[in-house]
C-alpha cells in the first residue's frame, strides 16, 4: 500500500522533475510575449495565443505536440498542410483596400523595395552558414508578412517555424518603434517636410474588380510556386470589391480569420518547445529577422529619395518606408513621423498606397524567390 | 551542387528583379485600366 501511495505521489510530482531549464526559459518569453499582447496592445490577436500556447507546450508531460496531442492535431491539420497562413490570406483580402495603390500605380515600385530585405538578409544567413532552404526561410522574415513566412517555413523549414514566425510577428509589432530612427536618420529635414498633392477618388470599380483577377492570371503565370499565396489574396480582395457575396466577405473578415488566426497562434506557440527553441541558431534567427526588417525600410526610404529627385520633390521619401507589408501600421507611422516635421502635411493616403504595394510586393517577393527555388532545382 | 554566393547571388539578382519586373508591369497594367475603365462621377 505505501509503495502503491508513493507511485500515485510521484506522479503527481513527476511533472516537476521532469522540467528542463530551457522549459522554465520559454515559460519566461511565453509570458513576455503575454505582456507584449495584453498590456502593450503589440498584435495582441497573435502574440496571446502564441504566447499561451508556448506556455502550455512547456508543461513537461503533457504530451501537446506527441502524436494524438492537441496541439499536434491542429499544428498538422493546418499549418503542416498549409491551410491556415492560406485561409488568413483570404481575410487579409477582404479587409486590404488597395485602391490607394491604383489611384498612383508607380507606389506598386515602393512596394519592391521594400522587399530587398528579403535578399540581402538570405545573403547574410547564406554567409553565416545555413543551409541553402533555412537561409531561403530566414530571408523571408522581410517580407513582414506572418503568413507568408508561415507559409514557406512550413514548406522549406519545418525546424525553423517557431523561430521565423515568432520574428516575423513580433518584428512586425515593433514596426512603430523601429522605422522612425532609420526614416529620420536616412532624410533631411527638407525632404521630411514635403507636401504631397491629395488626389481625388479616381478609381472605377470595374478597374478595382479587374485588379484582383489580372493580377492573380499574371502574377500565376510569372511565378506559379507562389500561386496559393496570390491567389488566396486576391480571392478576398475580388469577394470585398464585388460587393457580391457580402456574407462570404464578412465571414472572411470576421469569423474565418478569427478562428484560423486562434488556432494559427496556438500551433506556433506550440513549436516553442525549450529544447528545441532555446540554442544560438534561434538567437541568430531572430537577429537576422531584425536585420531584414530595418533594411527593408533603409530600401524603401532610399527609393523615396530616389523618386523625391526624380519628381523634382513632389514625393516624400518617407513614404518609402510604408513599402512593406505591415498593413495599415506602416501607413499610420509614415503620417505620424511627416505630421511631426510639418503639421498641415497628410501623408496617409500616400502612404496607403505604398503600404498595400508593400503588400502584394511581399506576396509577389515570395512567390517569385520559390518559382525561382524551382527554377533552380533547389525544391 | 553550385557553390552558395552563386545560389545568394542568383537569388538576388533573380528574385530581386523578377519582383521588381513584376510589379512594373502591375503598375503598367494597373495604369492602363484605369484608362480603359475610368471613374466616373455615378459610381457613387
Amino acid at each position: 500500500m505505501f509503495d502503491a501511495m508513493m507511485g500515485g505521489i510521484s506522479g503527481l510530482v513527476a511533472g516537476f522533475v521532469h522540467l528542463h531549464w530551457s522549459n522554465v526559459v520559454m515559460m519566461c518569453i511565453g509570458g513576455v510575449l503575454l505582456y507584449l499582447g495584453i498590456k502593450k496592445d503589440f498584435e495582441p490577436l497573435l502574440l496571446v495565443p502564441i504566447g499561451f500556447g508556448c506556455i502550455i507546450v512547456n508543461i513537461p508531460l503533457a504530451d501537446l505536440m506527441e502524436k494524438e496531442g492537441f496541439l499536434r492535431i491542429i499544428y498538422d491539420a493546418g499549418v503542416i498542410t498549409e491551410l491556415f497562413p492560406l485561409l488568413i490570406f483570404v481575410g487579409i483580402g477582404a479587409m486590404t483596400d488597395f485602391r490607394p495603390v491604383l489611384e498612383n500605380p508607380y507606389t506598386f515600385l515602393l512596394g519592391a523595395a521594400g522587399q530587398f530585405g528579403i535578399f540581402l538578409t538570405l545573403l547574410l544567413a547564406l554567409a553565416l552558414g545555413f543551409p541553402y532552404k533555412d537561409a531561403v526561410t530566414i530571408g523571408i522574415i522581410g517580407a513582414c508578412d506572418g503568413p507568408t513566412v508561415i507559409y514557406v517555413a512550413s514548406q522549406y523549414a519545418q525546424h525553423l517555424l517557431g523561430p521565423v514566425s515568432v520574428a516575423a510577428y513580433s518584428y512586425m509589432s515593433l514596426v512603430p518603434v523601429l522605422q522612425p530612427p532609420i526614416m529620420r536618420v536616412l532624410t533631411t529635414q527638407k525632404e521630411r517636410v514635403t507636401v504631397m498633392k491629395t488626389h481625388q477618388k479616381t478609381v472605377s470599380k470595374t478597374t478595382a474588380m479587374l485588379f484582383p483577377i489580372i493580377i492573380t492570371i499574371i502574377g500565376g503565370l510569372i511565378a506559379p510556386k507562389g500561386l496559393p499565396l496570390l491567389a488566396t489574396i486576391m480571392l478576398g480582395n475580388l469577394m470585398k470589391e464585388s460587393g457580391a457575396v457580402s456574407r462570404l466577405t464578412k465571414a472572411s473578415e470576421n469569423e474565418i480569420s478569427n478562428i484560423v488566426t486562434l488556432l494559427l497562434g496556438i500551433s506556433i506557440g506550440a513549436t516553442m518547445s525549450g529544447p528545441v527553441f532555446v540554442k544560438p541558431t534561434t538567437i541568430v534567427i531572430l537577429c537576422l529577422g531584425l536585420v531584414a526588417i530595418c533594411l527593408d525600410t533603409v530600401c524603401g526610404v532610399l527609393f523615396g529619395k530616389v523618386l523625391y529627385y526624380v519628381t523634382g520633390g513632389k514625393v516624400n521619401p518617407l513614404i518609402g518606408a510604408a513599402g512593406i507589408s505591415a498593413f495599415p501600421m506602416s501607413a499610420r507611422v509614415v503620417q505620424k513621423e511627416g505630421q511631426k516635421y510639418n503639421k498641415k502635411n497628410y501623408l496617409l493616403m500616400h502612404a496607403m498606397g505604398a503600404n498595400a504595394g508593400g503588400q502584394v510586393g511581399s506576396v509577389m517577393a515570395a512567390a517569385v524567390m520559390l518559382s525561382v527555388l524551382k527554377g533552380m532545382g533547389i525544391i | 551542387m553550385m557553390d552558395k554566393w552563386t545560389f545568394g547571388i542568383t537569388m538576388l539578382v533573380v528574385g530581386m528583379g523578377g519582383t521588381i519586373c513584376t510589379l512594373i508591369i502591375f503598375s503598367l497594367i494597373m495604369s492602363a485600366l484605369k484608362k480603359i475603365f475610368p471613374y466616373k462621377k455615378e459610381e457613387e
